[in-house]
């Protein structure tokens, strides 16, 4: 390495990992926590409609007189089970894709990449629509599984184009010529190579996939309440944010620090991975 | 097998061109057939994706237009007239050719045309697409260069972290948050609507696309930024910028000369992505201010179980993704001659 | 006068030191080799000698080149010296050079230039011209041809040459070399070598030729200065300095240098 190099690498605690934990840590206890208490029952009208923000109800109510911290809270149980489950299946279906179409002679494989090109032009938000708008019933399931599909082109693309990077390294030789079978040399030695730079990119998927179900619900494709997400929130409030404008803000607050905690993360992850890259701005 | 896959570099920076004519234009050529070619085909691809997936439905096509409680002649009757009776491959076919013929069919509840419908909707769609994209390239690439040029000040660090924030943010959100602002508080804009004369009434129509027109610019911009700025410092460290200044260009004349036609060419490669995503805003946004575009026509067709409509809508949507990316892919390949020299995916 | 003249140059990052008081003047027409290993310094003082430090770096002392100040100097003095005073090649000439032009044109950009700053005007035919002298002198076949392909169309050893003619259209009095024959196979290694070494020669320019390559430099340059981690620890005529090494870190090298040649059985 240059001097200029040696003088760059120097590895550095990462502050966008730490600030993306904090955040994303948050959501995650009070999400935890709603499972066994949350300030008042969710469906319970306890107070008047549309109530500002006072001691009883800390963000006021909602147009029924529910608890709205109540509604917001549940919303990080609902954004995060989604953003995981979506991964989830985007990983599933997108690694298994990605890892066959590495091992895929020539025509499967240009053809599987020529397909993936053509999905991956298309946004998550719009795939998630179809699948939705074919299956009969809104529900949160079929949410998770329309973002799931749609994810999948992206990590399937990004397995695909790593996994070929790593199979022609010579490792890989060696160990074939050493016997290994290939579903050996898939999990002893790609994957664990590629695992790095995909779960950077899976990270940023949850951030997406949380957005996408927040435009899904607020479109009225998502799911309904009691599993009411931050988007049905918002969609609710828009009629009355001249009374109550508080309802068409916190939710999105709290979406965009989860959203923001999650890149953060993902950055984070980038940095902890490879400090010698070059760091952005 | 991995040796399948190795490549002569060596043998591949060697070639000379083989000619002095212009090796240009034939390969552009061909190259353009092909991705007609492979456009066409991803069309019907999508058309039997689409058609499948909605025949997949548990429901009855037929329900749309009967309440409960209707007689079996009845039932009958509808599917007969929606034509969910004839088997699957025949519908299929007609499908198809219905669609060579440009005929999207018509629409369950209100009989009409659909691609008439659309060719409606489209006249609020296409602008709020259209001017949401060029303001957001607007606005994204001087903030995207200054950010990468300027990132030892704060105003480029605080550039960066504002488009961080951009791409975290819903668009649907920008829309209520700007409709809060300056249309229910300020009253400087209509909270919502399109008027009913459309564009015979230019001014109002403007109008009632400007608060809609900056929320999808804002959201497409934040993201636009980041590769402005990818692309820019990219530039700034490049080995040929250095070249240029070694061998007495100016920073500005060196950045004009190589650094904007070099930079240029990563943002095209998103260029395409980024277009069908500001359509896809547009459609989300329309519900944000109640404009009759496509957006509204698709959701109310989901609601109604209008296939036609829903069908239409998507295969519309999906053309105008292929042709963007179709548009895209060919300014890259005209702009960057290291594509063409491969023949193909590099 | 000297062309360059570098007097006590310290170069850090932040709290590290790269390269600490450095001393070193090149005349008119000397051939100087600045020769380390990785990491030793030589390719940021050659930027030093420019202006061309990449931003974190931090200059002090003195560098006098053409008889002006670098260090801190605005870069309306430095644009002026760089492409008239002095011109650099580098070592990786695939990305050196502009991807998305022709490389006839990339020539003809420094030789445009010169010419305006001499104030001559060029117009397009005598350009096209100049720009095929120049690739001819740089033993390229077939100019016209090759003035029209892109850098990625050429192998290796073309691209060098061209680097080497948008260097010499500037008629620089000083040609710095940055290891521009590492990134090449030995064959070509050779005929660039064997090229530079005409070039300067013919046209009477200074040279400074950084390498980590003892046996390279030897055959290009008069004296040579040797670098270890940012610091000059041995310098005189090349002869002398590889035959009799004073430094025993000069000595490991030409020791490490004949031991490879002689597992050649001395066919470099």
């Amino acid at each position: 390495m240059t001097a200029l190099e040696t003088a760059a690498a120097r590895p550095h605690r990462s502050a966008s990992l730490q600030l993306g934990l904090v955040l994303v840590g948050l959501h995650v206890v009070v999400a935890l926590l709603t499972l066994v208490w949350t300030p008042y029952d969710p469906g319970a009208m306890t107070g008047g409609r549309l109530e500002p923000p006072s001691l009883a109800h800390w963000v006021g109510t909602d147009r029924l007189g529910r608890d709205f911290l109540t509604q917001i809270m549940i919303g990080s149980r609902i954004a995060l089970i989604v953003g995981s489950a979506a991964v989830a299946i985007g990983a599933a279906i997108g690694i298994t894709l990605g890892m066959l179409a590495a091992f895929a002679t020539r025509l499967p494989d240009d053809a599987l990449a020529a397909t993936l090109d053509i999905l991956i032009a298309f946004p998550t938000l719009l795939i998630a629509m179809l699948v939705v708008a074919a299956s009969d019933t809104a529900s949160l399931g079929t949410a998770i599984l329309a973002l799931g599909i749609a994810l999948s082109p992206i990590v399937a693309r990004l397995t695909r184009i790593l996994a070929k990077r790593v199979l022609l390294l010579d490792f890989i030789t060696a160990a074939r010529t050493s016997g290994t079978s290939w579903p050996g040399i898939v999990f002893r030695h790609v994957l664990p190579n590629i695992w790095p730079t995909l779960a950077v990119n899976l990270a940023l998927q949850f951030g997406v996939a949380i957005i996408a179900e927040a435009s899904l619900s607020y479109l009225g494709l998502g799911a309904p309440p009691p599993n009411a997400s931050w988007g049905r929130l918002l969609q609710e409030a828009q009629g009355t944010v001249y009374t109550a404008p508080i309802g068409a803000i916190a939710p999105g607050l709290a979406l965009v620090s989860l959203v923001i905690g999650v890149n953060l993360l993902a950055d984070g992850l980038r940095d902890v991975g490879d400090p010698t890259r070059r760091r952005g701005a | 097998m991995p040796a399948r896959f190795r490549f002569d570099e060596a043998a591949a920076c060697s070639r000379l061109p083989a000619s002095p004519v212009d090796t240009r234009t034939r390969p552009i050529l061909s190259y353009v057939f092909r991705r007609l070619a492979i456009l066409l085909l991803s069309l019907l691809i999508a058309a039997v994706v689409l058609f499948v997936l909605l025949r997949l439905l548990p429901g009855d096509p037929a329900n749309a237009l009967l309440g409960v409680g209707a007689t079996e002649a009845q039932i009958a009757a509808a599917r007969a007239q929606v034509g969910s009776d004839r088997p699957l491959v025949e519908q299929f076919v007609s499908f198809l050719s219905n669609l060579a013929r440009f005929d999207l069919g018509t629409s369950f509840v209100s009989r009409a045309d659909v691609l008439g419908e659309i060719g409606n909707r489209m006249s609020v769609t296409l602008p709020l697409t259209a001017f949401g994209f060029l303001l957001a390239i607007v606005i994204a690439v001087p903030l995207g260069i200054v950010a990468a040029v300027k990132a030892d000040r704060w105003y480029g660090a605080a550039i960066s972290v504002i488009s961080q924030l951009g791409i975290a943010i819903p668009v649907f959100w920008v829309g209520i948050l700007l409709v809060t602002a300056f249309a229910i508080n300020l009253r400087l804009f209509p909270s919502g609507g399109f008027p009913l004369r459309g564009w015979e009434d230019p001014g109002e129509a403007a109008i009632s696309l400007a608060l809609p027109v900056v929320t999808v610019a804002l959201v497409i911009a934040a993201s636009l930024l980041r590769y402005v700025r990818s692309a820019t410092q990219d530039v700034l460290g490049s080995d040929y910028l250095r070249t240029a200044r070694a061998l007495g260009a100016s920073f500005s004349e060196a950045l004009i000369r190589h650094g904007i036609r070099n930079g240029a060419v990563p943002v095209i490669s998103i260029l395409g992505i980024e277009l069908a995503t500001t359509f896809l805003g547009a459609v989300v946004v329309e519900k944000v201010f109640a404009l009759p575009g496509l957006g509204s026509m698709l959701l109310l067709a989901i609601q109604q179980r209008d296939y036609p409509n829903v069908q239409g809508v998507l295969f519309i949507s999906t053309l105008m993704v292929l042709l963007t990316g179709f548009a895209a892919d060919l300014l890259q390949r005209v702009i960057d001659p290291r594509l063409r020299a491969r023949g193909g995916r590099p | 006068m000297s062309l360059l003249a570098i007097d006590h140059l310290t170069l850090s990052a932040g709290a590290q030191t790269l390269v600490s008081g450095l001393s070193l003047a090149i005349a008119a027409g000397e051939r100087v080799g600045l020769i380390g290993e990785s990491g030793s310094g030589k390719s940021l003082t050659a930027m030093a000698a420019t202006g061309l430090l990449p931003p974190g770096i931090t200059a002090a002392g003195s560098v006098l080149l053409g008889g002006r100040q670098v260090v801190g100097a605005p870069d309306r003095v430095l644009d002026r010296l760089r492409g008239t005073v002095t011109a650099t090649i580098f070592q990786e000439p695939l990305t050196a050079l502009d991807p998305l032009l022709r490389v006839g044109r990339q020539v003809a950009e420094p030789l445009r230039r010169r010419a305006a700053r001499d104030g001559r005007t060029l117009d397009r035919h005598q350009l096209r011209r100049d720009v095929q002298a120049l690739l001819e002198q740089v033993a390229l076949p077939h100019p016209e041809r090759i003035a029209r392909a892109y850098p990625h169309e050429l192998s290796g050893g073309q691209r060098q040459r061209i680097a080497i003619a948008m260097a010499l259209a500037c008629q620089p009095q000083l040609l710095i070399a940055d290891e521009p024959t590492t990134a090449l196979d030995v064959t070509t290694q050779a005929e660039i070598l064997k090229l530079l070494d005409t070039l300067v020669r013919e046209r009477g320019m200074a040279l400074l030729f950084i390498s980590h390559d003892l046996p390279i430099v030897a055959q290009v340059v008069q004296r040579v200065v040797v670098l270890r981690r940012g610091v000059a620890v041995e310098r005189g005529p090349v002869e002398e300095v590889f035959a009799r090494p004073r430094h025993e870190y000069t000595g490991a090298l030409v020791a490490a240098a004949r031991a490879f040649d002689a597992a050649l059985g001395g066919s470099r």
